[in-house]
């Protein structure tokens, strides 16, 4: 379907397909096999611009918003959730900055995301705050000229691989959500260092750490924003970069029918192609129904988004919840079309289908989207 | 230093035919691309202007429609396009193409270094390049699968062989052909696209370049196509069933009287 695009947006879809079909796609299943984060894709990534897109203008970048992003991601999706998540939560990292961050802050961090020379990563979950995002123990106490920091951030995506690090800390532990704030923590800061990667199911070539604070002692202007406005700019980043994991379903989802479609034209069974069993043929019909209602809602939010509305919550936790459903199923399906076949790691579907999984449960899981929809319905209808 | 790159305009060999008709290449609804070994030429010029200054320029004889890969080209951080687009070039073979290609560098002037692709996909010669070297009375070196150190008036180049390589260093100015194994040519950039989009390709006539009327286009080409075809498959075909332990068993049986 044709989605309009201007021109600047088709140049976005058209690097991002570069760097899939050239880099991505080649290296994808020995990155997944090793665990191993995809650092030179990355820095392809940052040659080709793609980092620049959401950073202004004024700071070296292309000044584009959520729906270029959203293209963005998509591509690269179809190549490897993994890689495309690295290079998601990299955005994720610097909203904070971009959102709430002083001129300061912004004048020191955005260039070097803006050249891809530095990546960004976001921590917010604990081992013991996850949905229940309030419930985070760091803290962090002013003394002096330098905030000190302490505490455990866990499953933290491009942990030890990032340079910058916006780090959610209880500046006000007495006051719960309304006394949490937002800190740049770097690389090599003092007191700042990271736990073991962890092994997990999918998104492999993915870096997942625990961010351990002892004592972490930082300059008092990495604050963002400003004192106790923590989860407000928590919520607003996570309204804007919902719709990023939702294109990762898109691309992930189109992947898989790639995959599967060609696969039922040219396997034979019975003597025939299996294309031409309705069985067959209407899972591929259902795959590409959702795929292509998926990507409607995902970049209606995002143009919504773009708009700048009042609220935007509703719409970035819609597109998130049905696109990475519909991830889940048409990846299932693929490798039901593909059998025996799409259950080997010879073909791609069934890494599709492990790395689907996440995209249920991380930046706030189906069911945490879900809430706020229903308390956005209930606002609604007052 | 100062790069010049030669770049053709190609057709997408994946999805190549021929005329059985007329002996040539049936172009009709086949993607133009940028020949793929002068992506890997483009990309060690950017890379060496990266590392040691200097301006990348892409030169290429086509019709109009092959700006389109010195657009590309500038995407991928060419500083300049220069196109030479003449009706009279028309039918040129490789001993032309080099005079005309020559003419334009001679007209264009001042160029430490010359890269291009080993060869095009779809003539597959691999003449052009050292006939360009001949024409400028420049050193040269084909298929050069890495650019060693550079100085103020040289370069040391390592050049594939069957059984190694060799490492030669040449003055400059020089001429290099490379092969893919040179470098992973980068994808092109956002902002070198709008750049790219917006710039002024220079287009290069053959009075532009002085080029004489008997040695251009199909006038200037001494060789003669005779027949153009699709080798026949090869017939007696064998496909194995079974388990892959009854295959390579099958296998090795068929094999066994040669062994």
């Amino acid at each position: 379907m044709d989605y309009f695009l201007t021109e600047e947006q088709q140049m976005i879809v058209e690097t991002a397909r570069g760097i899939t079909e050239e880099k991505i796609i080649p290296q994808r299943a020995e990155l997944d096999e090793k665990n191993e984060f995809p650092t030179s894709i990355l820095q392809d990534m940052a040659k080709a611009d793609l980092f620049s897109i959401i950073v202004p203008e004024e700071f070296g970048g292309l000044g584009c918003g959520c729906f270029e992003i959203v293209l963005a991601l998509e591509e690269l999706a179809r190549g490897c959730v993994g890689v495309a998540t690295s290079f998601a939560a990299s955005t994720l990292g610097i909203f904070p900055v971009l959102i709430a961050g002083s001129e300061e802050l912004k004048e020191r961090y955005l260039p070097d995301i803006a050249e891809g020379t530095k990546w960004a990563a976001f921590g917010l979950t604990e081992s013991n705050a996850g949905s229940d995002a309030s419930g985070i123990q760091t803290t962090a106490v002013l003394d002096g000229d330098e905030w000190v920091l302490n505490g455990t951030k866990q499953w933290i995506t491009n942990g030890g691989e990032a340079q910058i690090y916006s780090i959610v800390a209880l500046t006000d532990p007495s006051k719960g959500a309304r006394g949490a704030s937002i800190f740049v923590v770097e690389d090599g800061d003092p007191g700042f260092s990271y736990g073991k990667k962890e092994n997990k199911m999918g998104i492999r070539s993915s870096a997942t750490r625990e961010l351990i604070m002892k004592d972490c002692r930082i300059p008092k202007n990495r604050l963002v924003g400003r004192r106790g406005t923590g989860f407000i700019t928590v919520m607003k980043t996570l309204d804007v970069s919902r719709p990023g994991i939702a294109a990762l379903g898109v691309g992930l989802g189109q992947a898989a029918l790639d995959e599967a479609v060609p696969y039922a034209k040219q396997r034979v069974q019975f003597g025939r192609p299996i294309i031409s069993f309705q069985a067959v043929l209407h899972i591929l019909a259902d795959m590409a129904i959702q795929v292509e209602a998926a990507r409607a809602i995902v970049y209606a939010a995002a143009r919504h988004i773009d708009s700048n509305p009042k609220n935007m919550s509703k719409a970035s936790s819609m597109c998130k919840v049905f696109a990475t459903d519909m991830a889940m199923k048409v990846t299932v399906d693929a490798v039901q079309v593909l059998g025996g076949y799409g259950y080997m790691k010879e073909y791609p579907v069934e890494k599709m289908m492990r790395d689907a999984k996440i995209l249920q449960i991380y930046e706030g899981t189906n069911q945490i989207q879900r809430n706020v929809i229903g308390q956005e319905l209930n606002k609604e209808y007052a | 230093m100062d790069i010049l790159v030669c770049i053709k305009q190609v057709p997408d060999t994946k999805d190549i035919r021929l005329d059985p008709e007329t002996n040539t290449l049936a172009r009709e609804g086949v993607e133009s691309i940028m020949n793929p070994f002068d992506r890997h030429a483009l990309e060690e010029a950017v890379s060496l202007k990266e590392e040691h200054g200097g301006t990348v320029t892409a030169l290429s004889m086509g019709p109009p429609q092959a700006e389109t890969v010195l657009r590309e080209a500038l995407s991928c951080g060419a500083d300049n396009g220069v196109l030479i687009s003449d009706r009279a070039f028309a039918g040129a073979d490789t001993w032309a193409t080099s005079y005309t290609l020559a003419r334009a560098v001679e007209t264009l002037g001042g160029f430490d270094l010359i890269l291009c692709g080993k060869q095009a996909i779809d003539g597959d010669t691999a003449q052009v390049g050292p006939g360009l070297a001949c024409r400028l009375d420049l050193p040269y070196v084909t298929c050069v699968q890495k650019t060693r150190e550079v100085t103020a008036d040289s370069i040391q180049v390592e050049r594939m062989m069957d059984d190694g390589y060799d490492i030669l260093r040449l003055p400059l100015p020089a001429l290099l052909t490379v092969v893919k194994d040179i470098n992973e040519p980068r994808v092109p950039s956002l902002k070198g696209k709008m750049k790219a989009k917006k710039a002024k390709i220079e287009a290069l006539t053959a009075a532009d370049i002085g080029a004489e009327k008997q040695f251009i286009g199909l006038a200037g080409s001494p060789t003669q196509v005779v027949n153009v075809f699709s080798p026949p498959p090869r017939g007696n075909r064998t496909v194995f069933s079974g388990t892959i332990e009854e295959q390579v068993s099958q296998l090795v049986e068929q094999l066994q009287p040669y062994l």
